[in-house]
């Protein structure tokens, strides 16, 4: 049974992979470009779910050809998610400048040393902020 | 608009306009000094107009609109507004003047603030006598307090700022924490807030959650001080004398109990507390304020403090009456307020008196001084006979009606709680009078003579004897407001 | 009349066009001029459709001409009309005041990119209050989200940590954003639709559904996010308080709150027939969360010191009352959270600007230390902002007070003494932190001698509209509570 699951669903098998896997990134890293590396992988895992959902079995491409009882693939999932790519790429440019940003005001992008930082800069409230996303993520 | 709405709008803007007159006023001392005393006689003048309108059976109301559906921003005179009005701008006169002669005396400081936060406040409390709802009422109740608290931390030392946080604390908490959600509650039910005869609540209302709602609106009402929500009362004597003898005689804790009578009569409906028997715990709590205030004022030396806890007692006559919830005892709460607030205010403007003239706080200092400042100690007397409640003093009246309406409520240990009550009354207001005539003097004490700190007492004290021989004067107003 | 006939396009079309504009202008000043056009044009037409749905009640807009559930529709109805004129009327303040504010915070060269971004931002919050498609929504919700981080990362001028608090607000947002998409996702699997209405019907027939519950219960985290709710609210404080003031205004005011409409519109609106997940998670789930939001955003608010900061977790509290309202599950619970989103937007915007025009005065941030006195200084914005304080405990005669009226008429008909308690509480905690500020700002003398920059008619005049709507609802609140009552009842249907 369980092999069989694996068998017919590995395509979800891989979103939940490749989701956690973001997650996972996103949470654990202290390098803000690696943060967004896995903010990436966690929107792409996105992307193959609602291409899967999309695709019917035997399916094809939505191509009308007049041949009657042909099987198409949903074509609306996938017209859904070239808007969602432009979004995330659009999530990552926004975050790559922020970053650009961070370094030179901070000249850092490391998380730890950001919160090293605290004692100069009177930054103690971004330690308690960052510490609290890490947590609640 | 008719005549008597002008004038219930002149009564309630006319301390309005005193204060502005203090401010505009400031740098003339002596036009500024006369601002409050014309204020009081024109806002009293038209209460008594409103008074003899409300026993002819007219109703005086302004509905300026409507807030939210239910909630009016209106003003209608009940019979105990009616009474409460009368209380409020009349002592107003004498407590201004008194305030004058005192400040002068004692040479406080920023007597211009000072004089513009006392005529804030008795607009505040003439707008709580003429609110034509509990949604007014509470608005009032709240720009008193708000208004005191300059007065209370007036010397703006250390110990008055804490004073006057406590004051606050304690008031805008209470009121905050129960007064506000209950009257929701009792929006919520009912759909209005309108003062009614008989009241507003739902007859199936369930007589358990009757007394919930009654201990919400009973502790927050903090200016009531029952017991054990008191503390702000004593903690407030750091006030210059004239703001004790404004709060703890005429505006802060009268329009605590006023609220809490109010709220019995036109709210719950006297009959529907007496049917329901919900109000039978707070008659109990009342009785034990009553006498355990009354010991501990036993115990104050500072003449103060002793008239603070006197008060706190004497506070809670007025919400046994209104917890008995018959038409006796009511009536005798209302003529309470009067009658405690004419003896009460006497007291402390004797209080008051001495310190300004004679520079004495203690009781226990007192020995003697009665020959030196005899009309003083005579109207302090006369005042404590009234609280007392021996005849000929207006203080019987009162007395009077709230044992009998113990009677007709079934609960005769009531008695047994007034009686001992004014055993211990005079022990402890007939000790400094005893002190200061039959005692020889300990050492020799400079007595000066303001005169404007001696006169208020001596017409409150009379005033007060006075009451007792024209209490038909008044009476009908009691009358009409249990009068089914 | 063709205007008049897509009104609800030209909403987001109009500013969306202004905005592309706006970022050609060299001129700092012709930019703010197009975009305040911009704006009082937006106000025009939500009054226009204001008048429209009086009248017609529902108004459903197919982009294209392709009828729903096929093409993407606006859809207005008696309860988002007046969310969309919310956002119009303070988007009309929030610029107006943003002309002295802005152009003192940031960089001159920069102010008419800031005005296209902050013409972007206000478009997508009319796209998101009309939206009734689920994916179109995300798309708003993301171009939102964009912008505001674009605004609050123009903070950096001022205070560097700005960039820090953009950049988590971009990953915590982007989470929550991919969240509610797989909810979405699910849902279409589900339904094989992505039209709201269409959804609710075709849920209705589909009965109890593994993949719908699974994508309701996504949606919602996704949502709970943008709108600030307590557990995940935590890019809030930091991303408010370092923005721009004038940005500050009107995210605090409007960007959760169109949020949050949202989310009551998914669990009334929407979910509503899967009845058993619903209740589960209004009583479960959102009411005490909400209730920990209560208290926690009241008490942190308590023991801060930075005033923006303090502001910021006072909206998590106030944010936590409408949801909190929204948990009793019931029409004057509904009631009571909208009138509540209508005048919490309008009085933490007047505070967050009357902040900024302290901040401004002083020359430095706003904190418990550097603002001793500075009520006597400034003492026009202060009168506003202590009425605006004022109307957030809930005075009597302020907007707030309705908005507490209603909550605890909400209340009192669960019959829950325990929850009466509860926001009796917290209502009385509240006073705390405002008497603090009052204190601080007016009974304290000054420090020291502070050099004063007079106070900006132009700043303080936004801040007075504003505080004079929330006292005009306070004592004549009959269109609130007729335009809350008619929320209610659009959002919960027939019910």
């Amino acid at each position: 049974m369980s092999v069989n699951l694996i068998v017919l669903y590995w395509n979800y098998i891989i979103v939940i992979m490749l989701m956690m896997a973001g997650l996972y990134i996103i949470i654990s890293n202290q390098n803000f470009i690696k943060k967004l590396v896995g903010l990436s992988i966690f929107q792409s895992s996105v992307f193959i779910f609602y291409i899967s959902l999309g695709k019917v079995s035997g399916g094809t491409a939505p191509i009308l050809t007049g041949i009657e009882d042909t099987v198409y693939s949903n074509p609306l999932p996938h017209v859904l998610i070239l808007t969602a790519i432009v979004v995330g790429v659009a999530t990552n440019a926004l975050g790559l400048a922020l970053v650009v940003r961070i370094q030179e005001a901070f000249k850092s992008i490391e998380e730890h040393k950001l919160l090293a930082l605290k004692k100069e800069d009177g930054l103690k409230d971004i330690q308690i902020e960052v510490s609290k996303e890490d947590s609640a993520v | 608009m008719s005549d008597l709405q002008l004038l219930l709008a002149i009564s309630l803007v006319m301390p309005l306009l005193s204060a502005l007159a203090v401010l505009v006023f400031s740098n003339q001392k002596n036009i500024r000094d006369i601002c409050g005393p014309v204020g009081g006689l024109i806002a009293f003048t038209s209460a008594i107009f409103i008074a003899s309108a409300i026993m002819d059976g007219k109703t005086v109301s302004i509905t300026l609109w409507q807030i939210a559906p239910g909630i009016d921003l209106s003003f209608a005179v009940t019979p105990l507004g009616a009474l409460f009005g009368l209380v409020a701008s009349g002592l107003w006169i004498l407590a201004s003047i008194y305030t004058v002669g005192y400040m002068r005396g004692a040479k406080e400081k920023n007597q211009t603030r000072f004089a513009f936060y006392y005529a804030v406040a008795i607009h505040a409390a003439m707008a709580i006598s003429y609110s034509g709802n509990l949604m007014m009422l509470f608005i009032f109740y709240e720009v008193l307090t708000f208004s005191t608290y300059p007065l209370v931390a007036h010397s703006q030392t250390k110990e008055a700022r804490n004073a006057g946080r406590l004051y606050m604390g304690i008031l805008v908490a209470t009121s905050l924490l129960l007064f506000l959600p209950a009257i929701f509650w009792v929006w919520t039910v009912s759909g209005t807030l309108e003062f009614t005869k008989g009241g507003i609540l739902p007859a199936d209302f369930p007589p358990f959650l009757v007394s919930v709602m009654l201990a919400m609106f009973a502790f927050g009402i903090g200016k009531a001080a029952l017991m054990p929500i008191h503390r702000w009362l004593p903690a407030a004597m750091v006030a210059p004398t004239p703001v004790s003898a404004l709060l703890h005689a005429v505006a802060v804790v009268k329009a605590g109990v006023f609220s809490v009578l109010t709220i019995t009569v036109y709210i719950f409906g006297i009959d529907f507390l007496n049917t329901t028997g919900s109000a039978v715990w707070l008659a109990w709590l009342a009785a034990f304020t009553i006498l355990a205030s009354s010991i501990i004022a036993i115990t104050k030396d500072d003449l103060k403090a002793r008239l603070a806890y006197s008060t706190i007692s004497q506070l809670s006559y007025i919400v046994l009456g209104a917890a008995l919830a018959t038409a006796a005892a009511t009536e005798g709460a209302a003529l309470h307020i009067v009658m405690h607030a004419t003896a009460k205010i006497t007291l402390f403007f004797c209080a008051g008196a001495i310190y300004v003239n004679a520079h004495i706080k203690k009781i226990s200092e007192l020995d003697g001084l009665g020959p030196k400042l005899p009309l003083i100690f005579i109207a302090f007397f006369l005042a404590s006979l009234s609280i007392i409640g021996i005849p000929p003093m207006g203080g019987s009246w009162s007395k009077f009606l709230l044992m009998a309406g113990s009677v007709d409520a079934g609960m005769p240990l009531m008695l047994a709680v007034l009686a001992i009550s004014s055993l211990l009354n005079v022990y402890y207001l007939l000790e400094p009078c005893a002190r200061a005539f039959f005692k020889p003097a300990i050492k020799e004490v400079h007595v000066e003579n303001h005169i404007l700190t001696i006169i208020p007492p001596v017409v409150t004290a009379m005033i007060s004897l006075f009451l007792f021989f024209t209490i038909d004067w008044v009476r009908p107003l009691t009358t009409l407001m249990v009068m089914p | 009349m063709l205007i008049l006939d897509n009104i609800p396009a030209l909403l987001v079309a109009i500013p969306l066009l202004a905005s592309a504009v706006v970022s050609l202008i060299p001129s700092a000043r012709i930019a703010w001029g197009i975009a305040f056009v911009t704006t009082l044009i937006c106000l025009y037409m939500a009054f226009e459709l204001v008048g429209i749905i009086s009248s017609t009640q529902a108004l459903s807009y197919a982009f294209g001409g392709w009828e729903p559930p096929w093409g993407i529709v606006f859809v207005l109805d008696s309860a988002n009309v007046y969310l969309v004129l919310l956002v119009a009327f303070v988007s009309v303040i929030a610029t107006l005041y943003a002309y002295t504010m802005l152009a003192r915070e940031i960089a001159v060269e920069d102010l008419p990119k800031a005005y296209a971004v902050w013409l972007l931002a206000i478009a997508s919050l009319f796209g998101l209050a009309m939206t009734g498609d689920a994916f179109n929504l995300f798309v708003f919700l993301e171009i939102s989200a964009l912008s505001s981080i674009t605004l609050i990362a123009l903070g950096a001028g001022q205070d560097r940590r700005a960039l820090l608090a953009a950049y988590n607000y971009l990953i915590i947002g982007a989470i929550g954003a991919t969240f509610y998409v797989i909810g979405v996702g699910y849902l279409y699997a589900a339904t094989g639709s992505l039209n709201l209405i269409d959804i609710t019907d075709r849920l209705n027939e589909l009965g109890t559904n593994q993949a719908a519950i699974t994508g309701l219960a996504f949606m919602l985290a996704g949502i709970m996010v943008k709108a600030g709710v307590f557990p995940v609210h935590i890019w809030l404080p930091a991303a408010y308080s370092y923005a721009p003031s004038a940005v500050s205004s009107l995210l605090a005011a409007v960007a959760t709150k169109v949020a949050i409409y949202y989310f009551a519109r998914l669990l009334f609106g929407i979910f509503i027939d899967i009845t058993q997940l619903v209740d589960f998670f209004l009583l479960y789930i959102l009411m005490p969360v909400s209730v920990l939001a209560i208290f926690y955003g009241t008490i942190a608010a308590i023991y801060q010191s930075d005033f923006k900061r303090l502001f910021a977790l006072s909206s998590i509290a106030q944010i936590g009352y409408i949801t909190f309202a929204f948990s009793l599950n019931s029409h004057s619970g509904i009631l009571a959270g909208f009138i509540h989103i209508i005048n919490h937007a309008l009085i933490k915007g007047a505070l967050f600007m009357a902040v900024g025009i302290f901040a401004l005065g002083i020359g430095s941030r706003a904190t418990m230390s550097s603002m001793q006195g500075v009520g006597r200084q400034m003492p026009i914005t202060f009168a506003g902002f202590v009425l605006a304080g004022l109307a957030l405990i809930g005075v009597p005669l302020t907007a707030g007070f309705i908005s507490k009226l209603y909550l605890f008429k909400a209340i009192f008909e669960t019959g829950n003494g325990f929850y009466v308690a509860l926001i009796a509480l917290s209502s009385v905690l509240s006073v705390l932190y405002l008497w603090k500020i009052f204190e601080v700002m007016w009974l304290k003398e000054p420090v020291q001698p502070q050099k004063i920059d007079k106070e900006p008619a132009s700043a303080y005049l936004p801040v007075w509209l504003m505080v004079t709507v929330i006292m005009t609802f306070g004592v004549y609140s009959g269109d609130v509570i007729s335009s809350g009552i008619g929320a209610a009842n659009a959002l919960i249907g027939a019910r």
